[in-house]
């Protein structure tokens, strides 16, 4: 499957299981389950930056035209997706590795640790703007912490279990064509 | 200008960056523009079918639930028939005039519609809930919300001719005035966004008398509901000390948990009062 249509795919299931499977769940006020983002965390290590900030802008919009309020997770995700090569170019183990496989993964990243920090990091980025826009403000400082370690460690356990059970066979590409 | 181009040009995907920040800010802080545009429109013709297809199936799972809500809402009416309230002096038969005696015409003020809930949230900071039943049913912006039950859920903020949202009680622009059902102090809804069912009522002077357990009923000082709806039950009380007000919390009379069927609820004389504040309102 092509890159582009795998992606559209991927885009079009993860809005979909995020709006009817995890937004019906309802865990507890302080808890709030995303997983859609991970369309963010999979897109390719070679993609333009301002393409992948105009995607994660698409796919925040879409999950908030189903909430009825738009710009919350626009805003999240466009962060997201500004620090994302940052985080990339921290983690990566050696010089090269993104040329040697497509997408972010265990393997790529080398290791689960790796992965996780790296998705980690984003997910708490995430949370906390997304938080901070929807209270507007920093009245209950402690409450917007609280809910926004909770959530994060929500989401990267979903990320986690994203990882193990859709298993991404990713192949070693050469560079020496 | 030269510089300029090149300062673009290096720091193109940080502009991008804060560019696209602004845009969702805006969007956020502009709510009321953007849903009358356009874009608005369409992504909601988008997401209520998709949200339609979704409740045929859902709606499956709540009909016990929908069965017993119904079943009560039915015994409130019984209750209220004429023939149920009887006459100590058994001589008299009950009969209803059909003969006005005064040229008062008596009219209908309030008509309800009703309309199936097809999308819902409670756990985010800001809900809203999507009507099956937009303009083409003759529902306005601005109407009332009410559950099965009588007890209010929210007004009506966005229509198209299929679908119209509804701003919930559990929304943090949502100020409804309420009314202490005994003492007829009244004070305004303010949801902080924390727990779903649990909303404030803030203006209650710390002189009224006031308990928990107390009936909180919608004032009828605005268009969008009749006097006397359902509103909640008060379950804690706080003295604020630098004002001279109560913060009343209380648990809302609608669960908004499983709403299902809902009543939009129109007033006749909804433009005659928009009309005569505008006229205030544009007198210097």
């Amino acid at each position: 499957m092509s890159t582009i249509v795998k992606n559209i795919v991927r885009f079009c299931v993860l809005i979909l299981f995020q709006v009817y499977v995890l937004d019906k769940i309802r865990l507890h006020q302080m808890v709030t389950p995303y997983i859609y983002f991970i369309f963010i965390l999979w897109l390719p290590f070679k993609i333009n930056r301002t393409l992948l900030m105009l995607l994660s802008f698409i796919l925040g919009m879409t999950l908030d035209s189903f909430r009825h309020h738009p710009g919350f997770h626009a805003a999240a995700c466009v962060l997201m997706a500004y620090v994302r090569p940052f985080i990339i170019n921290l983690m990566i183990p050696q010089e090269g590795a993104e040329t040697n496989y497509e997408e972010p993964s265990f393997r790529s990243m080398g290791g689960m640790l790796p992965y996780l920090i790296y998705s980690g990091l984003l997910i708490l980025l995430h949370n906390s703007w997304l938080f901070l826009l929807e209270a507007w403000q920093f009245a209950d400082v402690w409450y917007f912490f609280l809910k926004t370690l909770l959530s994060t460690a929500i989401g990267l356990l979903l990320v986690l279990i994203t990882e193990l059970l859709f298993s991404r066979n990713q192949k070693f590409k050469t560079n020496t064509i | 200008m030269r510089n300029i181009f090149l300062f673009i040009r290096r720091h193109f995907n940080l502009l991008f960056f804060l560019f696209l920040q602004v845009m969702s800010v805006y969007f956020i802080v502009d709510y009321s523009k953007y849903h009358h545009a356009a874009f608005g429109n369409i992504s909601n013709n988008i997401t209520g079918r998709v949200n339609g297809r979704y409740f045929e199936v859902q709606k499956y799972f709540y009909l016990k639930k929908t069965n017993d809500s119904l079943l009560k809402a039915n015994e409130d009416l019984y209750n209220k028939l004429k023939s149920d309230f009887s006459i100590p002096d058994t001589a008299t038969k009950l009969t209803v005039d059909s003969i006005r005696v005064d040229s008062l015409l008596q009219y209908r003020k309030f008509r309800y519609l009703s309309a199936t809930v097809i999308s819902n949230s409670v756990t985010a900071n800001n809900n809203f809930i999507v009507l099956s039943r937009g303009s083409a049913s003759g529902i306005k912006v601005g109407m009332g919300v009410v559950d099965p039950n009588n007890s209010v859920v929210g007004i009506v903020t966005e229509v198209n001719p299929k679908y119209s949202v509804v701003m919930s009680l559990l929304h943090k622009d949502s100020h409804i005035s309420g009314k202490l059902l005994k003492g007829g102090e009244t004070g305004t809804l303010n949801w902080d966004g924390e727990t779903p069912n649990i909303i404030t009522l803030m203006g209650i002077p710390k002189s009224a008398k006031i308990a928990k357990g107390d009936s909180i009923i919608s004032s009828g000082f605005s268009t969008a509901f009749p006097k006397g709806m359902k509103i909640g039950r008060v379950e804690a009380l706080y003295k604020e000390k630098s004002t001279n007000y109560f913060r009343v919390k209380f648990r809302t009379a609608c669960n908004f948990y499983n709403l299902q069927y809902v009543y939009v609820i129109e007033n006749a004389d909804q433009d005659g009062v928009h009309d005569i504040l505008e006229k205030v309102k544009t007198q210097p």
